[in-house]
Parts: C-alpha cells; sequence; structure tokens
C-alpha cells in the first residue's frame, strides 16, 4: 500500500496503451477524433491530449505529487477527484505551465502535450497557455467591462477589428450560457456580476480565445446548484469542441460531467511525517465508480472516507 | 420525552452589562478621541490660513509681478513669478520622479521577484525616504548648481530627489495589492509578463498609484529648503525653468513670514492660502482622471 508506483500501475493497466499511442503518429489527429468518437461510446480511448508518464511535482523540497501517470484522451470530459491536499490542483496546472508562476516549482518525469513536451526548453510557456486555457476556483474577472473582458484575450492576439470582437465576444457568451443576461450592459463592470454569472464570465474569456483544453479547477465550488447546473450542461455542451479537465470535490459532479475519472489520494510517510499526492485509479468514469480495483477508491466513492 | 410540554424559554437579547461592553464602549470613545485630536490642529490651521490669508488673494496678487521687497506695504506688485515658479518646478520634478519612481515599483513588485538587485533597490529607496530636505538641497547644489548655476530646473532635480521615494514606496505597496488570481487569469490567456502588468495590474492600482503620487507632489510643492540653494531669488516671473533665477511660493511665505512688516505679513498669509489651494485643485483635478481610468474597480 505504501508503494506509489504499484497503485498508479494498478489504475492504468486497464487502459490500452499500445492502441493510444499510435494514433499520435498519425498526421491528422482531429479526423480520426472524429471516426474514433463515432465507433466508440463516451469512456472509449480517442486521441491524447496530454500523456502524463511518472510525474512528481515539487514545491521547494517539498514532494506534492508523486510518480503520476495517465492519459487524457481528447474531445472528454476528465475528472480528478479526490481529498484535500492530494495534489490534483497541482497536476492540473502542470498540464499548462501554471506552475512556472509559483516560485520553486519544479516537474520531473515527462507531461506531454500532442507528442510534444511541455516542459522542453524551447517551449514557451506563453504559447502553451494561448492552447490550454483556465478556468479557476475563485471567479476572477477583471476589473474591466464585460465586453473587455471576453475580448481581453482576443487583443492580446493581435484581433483589433471591432466587428470581429463583437463576433467573439456574443459567441463566448453565449456559449458560457451568460449572452441574454449581460447582453444589455456589456458596458457594465465585470465585477457587478453574481458568483454564478462571473464564473460564466470566465469560462467565456477562456472560450474567446479557442483553446484547444480547458482545465477547470473546481470551477462550481462557491455556486449555488443552479449555478453549478448551468456549468455542467455548459461543459457538456461544448465538449465537442473542446477537451476538458475538470478538478471536482463533487463526486456527484464528476458522475454527472464526467467521461473519465482519476482518483487521486495522500500517501503519508510516517517515518519523516511528510505527505505527498499521488494516483491511486484512473477508469472510465462509470468504472471508477462501479467498480472501482482500489480499496482506497473503493472507500472514497462510497463515502466512507473524505 | 414525548409529549412533554415546556414552559417558553425566556430569552435576554440585551447587550450583556459588564467588562465586555465597557471595553468595547471605552474603544469607541478612545477612537472619536482620536479623531477629534487629529481634526482639530488640522482645521486649525485651514481656517487661520484661510481667514489671515483670503483678504490679500485677488487677480494681480495671484498673477502679477514683480515681487515687491518686504517693506512694501500690501497690495503692491504681486507673488505671479512665485506661482508661476512653483508650478513649472513641480510639474518638471513631477514629470522626473513619477515615471521613474512607478517603473521603479513595477520592476519591484512585478519583476524583482527574489533577485538581490530589488532587495537593494527597495532598501535605496527606503533609506532615501529618511533623507531630510536640505540635504538633498545640498546635494544638487554640489553636484548641480556648482557647474550649471541657479535655475528652476536645479529645484525641480531636487524635489524629484525627494518624490522618487514616495513614489517608489507607496505604488510598491498598491501593486502588492493586487490579487494575483488577475494575473493568473491573465496568464492563462497566454499573456506575456508584460501584457499581464500593462493591461491588468496597473489598471487594477491606477487609483492608489495616483493617491501615492499626489501625497509626493504635494510634498514636494511645499518643500523649501531644497529650493534654498538651487533656484536663487527672482523677482520677475522667470518662464524659462532651465535657466536663470527662479522662485516659488514656500520661499515667498519664508522671505514675508519672518519679517516684521504689516505688508509682508499679508503677502506670507496670501502665499500659504494661494499653495494650499493650488495642491487642493491638483488633487481634485487628478481624482476626477482616475475616476475614468477606475470605473470598473467597484
Amino acid at each position: 500500500m505504501e508503494n506509489p508506483e504499484q497503485n498508479t500501475l494498478a489504475g492504468l493497466e486497464a487502459i490500452p496503451e499500445s492502441a493510444t499511442r499510435q494514433n499520435v503518429a498519425l498526421p491528422e489527429p482531429a479526423a480520426i477524433a472524429e471516426g474514433e468518437r463515432a465507433a466508440q461510446p463516451a469512456a472509449g480511448t480517442g486521441v491524447p491530449i496530454f500523456e502524463v508518464n511518472g510525474t512528481s511535482i515539487y514545491y521547494g523540497s517539498f514532494r506534492a505529487v508523486t510518480n503520476v501517470s495517465l492519459t487524457i484522451y481528447e474531445h472528454q470530459i476528465t475528472a480528478f477527484i479526490g481529498p484535500s491536499g492530494c495534489g490534483k490542483t497541482t497536476v492540473l496546472r502542470t498540464l499548462n505551465r501554471m506552475n512556472d508562476l509559483v516560485v520553486g516549482a519544479r516537474v520531473e518525469g515527462e507531461v506531454s502535450y500532442r507528442g510534444e513536451n511541455l516542459y522542453a526548453k524551447d517551449v514557451s510557456p506563453i504559447a502553451v497557455r494561448r492552447r490550454i486555457g483556465m478556468v479557476f476556483q475563485k471567479p476572477n474577472p477583471f476589473p474591466k467591462s464585460i465586453y473587455d473582458n471576453v475580448a481581453y484575450g482576443p487583443r492580446i492576439n493581435g484581433i483589433r477589428n471591432k466587428s470581429e470582437l463583437n463576433e467573439i465576444v456574443e459567441r463566448s457568451l453565449r456559449q458560457a450560457a451568460l449572452w441574454d443576461e449581460v447582453k444589455n450592459r456589456l458596458g457594465n463592470s465585470g465585477l457587478g456580476l453574481s458568483g454564478g454569472q462571473a464564473q460564466r464570465l470566465c469560462i467565456a474569456r477562456t472560450l474567446a480565445v479557442e483553446p484547444d483544453v480547458v482545465l477547470m479547477d473546481e470551477p462550481a465550488s462557491a455556486l449555488d446548484p443552479i449555478a453549478t447546473g448551468a456549468i455542467e450542461d455548459l461543459m457538456k455542451e461544448i465538449k465537442d469542441k473542446y477537451t476538458i479537465v475538470i478538478v471536482t470535490h463533487n463526486m456527484q459532479q464528476a458522475t454527472r460531467v464526467s467521461d473519465r475519472t482519476a482518483f487521486f489520494s495522500v500517501l503519508v510517510n510516517p517515518e519523516s511525517d511528510t505527505r505527498t499526492g499521488t494516483l491511486v485509479e484512473y477508469a472510465p468514469t462509470e468504472r471508477l465508480f462501479g467498480d472501482p480495483q482500489d480499496d482506497r477508491t473503493k472507500a472514497y466513492v462510497t463515502g466512507r472516507m473524505g | 420525552m414525548a409529549g412533554v410540554t415546556t414552559e417558553p424559554q425566556q430569552v435576554d437579547l440585551r447587550e450583556p452589562a459588564g467588562w465586555r461592553r465597557t471595553k468595547n464602549r471605552l474603544a469607541t470613545w478612545l477612537m472619536v478621541l482620536s479623531f477629534v485630536l487629529v481634526i482639530v490642529p488640522l482645521g486649525f490651521v485651514l481656517v487661520t490660513v484661510i481667514a489671515k490669508g483670503a483678504s490679500s488673494i485677488n487677480w494681480s496678487f495671484l498673477t502679477g509681478g514683480p515681487i515687491p521687497a518686504v517693506v512694501a506695504p500690501a497690495g503692491v506688485g504681486g507673488l505671479g513669478p512665485a506661482v508661476l515658479g512653483t508650478i513649472e518646478i513641480t510639474a518638471v520634478a513631477t514629470i522626473m520622479a513619477v515615471p521613474l519612481g512607478v517603473l521603479a515599483a513595477i520592476y519591484l513588485s512585478e519583476y524583482g521577484g527574489r533577485n538581490w538587485l530589488a532587495a537593494f533597490i527597495g532598501f535605496l529607496a527606503d533609506v532615501m525616504t529618511g533623507v531630510p530636505s536640505i540635504i538633498m538641497g545640498l546635494f544638487i547644489f554640489t553636484i548641480w548648481v556648482l557647474h550649471f548655476g541657479l535655475s528652476g530646473f536645479a529645484g525641480s532635480l531636487a524635489l524629484g530627489c525627494l518624490m522618487l521615494p514616495i513614489v517608489i514606496r507607496s505604488s510598491y505597496e498598491i501593486l502588492r495589492l493586487v490579487p494575483n488570481s488577475l494575473r493568473e487569469g491573465s496568464y492563462a490567456l497566454g499573456a506575456t509578463k508584460s501584457r499581464v502588468t500593462m493591461t491588468v495590474v496597473l489598471p487594477a492600482a491606477i487609483g492608489g498609484i495616483v493617491s501615492g503620487v499626489l501625497l509626493a507632489v504635494a510634498r514636494a510643492a511645499g518643500e523649501t529648503a531644497p529650493l534654498l540653494f538651487c533656484i536663487g531669488a527672482a523677482e520677475t516671473a522667470n518662464a524659462n525653468v532651465f535657466s536663470g533665477a527662479n522662485t516659488a511660493l514656500p520661499l515667498q511665505i519664508f522671505s514675508n513670514a519672518n519679517q516684521p512688516y504689516v505688508g509682508a505679513a499679508e503677502r506670507g498669509w496670501g502665499a500659504a492660502l494661494t499653495l494650499i489651494a493650488i495642491c487642493f485643485i491638483l488633487m481634485i483635478a487628478a481624482r476626477l482622471v482616475t475616476a475614468r481610468f477606475a470605473r470598473y474597480s467597484h
């Protein structure tokens, strides 16, 4: 039980990795994704977007996450669940190099995105984040108008054309199911919105740059059930355009929206009294909740722990 | 247990008497007392300056010249040269010190990190805040006035040296208050560091930065000591800030207020009121400008 490698392997063995690896080399991943999705049910495999292999993440000398390996597939919603301090947010922030902003953060092992090593020397975190967007736990609209909040991303990417910006703002707000509520007050401050609206504004802001992947860090944890429902519906609607990875504390939410679920847990070393997060089990959501292979997953999903 | 009826419980929701209540009231009264103690001298200064200075204020006092000799009775000449000098010297000092100071604060807050250079600059700015203004004047006297002569610009340099650390320190504190979540939100959209700073951090902090800048400008506009060595004493208006002696309102207050003549005393009060009014007008103007920048921040 103390060996993290065995635990992560237990969860991964079920995934036919050899089959998915071959797809990376093929020239048209998007076309294959279409074909794969038509042929397979939601929980099946597709084009791998992220491949995390034997990755450990450190903050200074503190090892926050130990030896995580998992593959995230295109046009799926992948949920990370687990108790507090198990490193799920840390792993998420590794996927678009947000952890670069934390002084002393360091990644060991392999993290690749569409076959490219994200932590290679010549990879620019700016370019990475333009393709891999992120929605945060606490809504963080800029102190600008609603319009300028959504237009922010396109503008930094060089779009100046007024009508083009109008179009992007409307489309993004519609995608985020916020358009009808704000269409008459686009000039008002983004800080005047309610919590749920502000979070949807942040989602619209992320979608406006048309990312490939949307990472969501507990996007609904501060919201009421109605706003949560709106955001979950939204995720299901946009997943045929985007790949979504969501961290959630809410297991019902994981079962409602996700195709695959990764369960993380905390390993405690009683000798040195250090804690580190680790991946326990990773499987299609139905199987992880219906037929968990690991005892700790079983305890967590049936509510006996955490 | 079931079926047992009890008397409705009496609850007392009044504030209980005792030490807790006493402490609470004591604290409230202490705060009221402190407020009064602060406001009384402030109000006293303002009322006195207005009462004694208002009578000498008129258009020719504010714009006319030349500056009369201290023995001249009230109503002769005007302090126009000093008003012009104060405005131009402070403006040039502001133009030099504010961009430098704000950029230094941005470096310290956004770029410096745990860099030794940032720590060093921050330390120097703190030390500079404590340097007496007359030392700044002497410094500029030695490195500038001795070589290039008295001028308004020398005064601007001295005032700029005074303003710089205030601008750096106050802007830095405000920039640190900008929540990190805003920076992360911008980074997550693929913004570069300079973008994040220019389009998110600075606009969010602009109100506070302007407040700090205003404090520095008001402080500089009222400084006498650094100007004593640097700008000389002109009696006529000198619109060229870069050459020739100049004069400023604080110097006029200084030279008139220590004279026994009635006319000089009245001019001193008038100059004091004019200086306060200039700072006040400046403050309102800057508030109006920042209100436009900060209209989305609440």
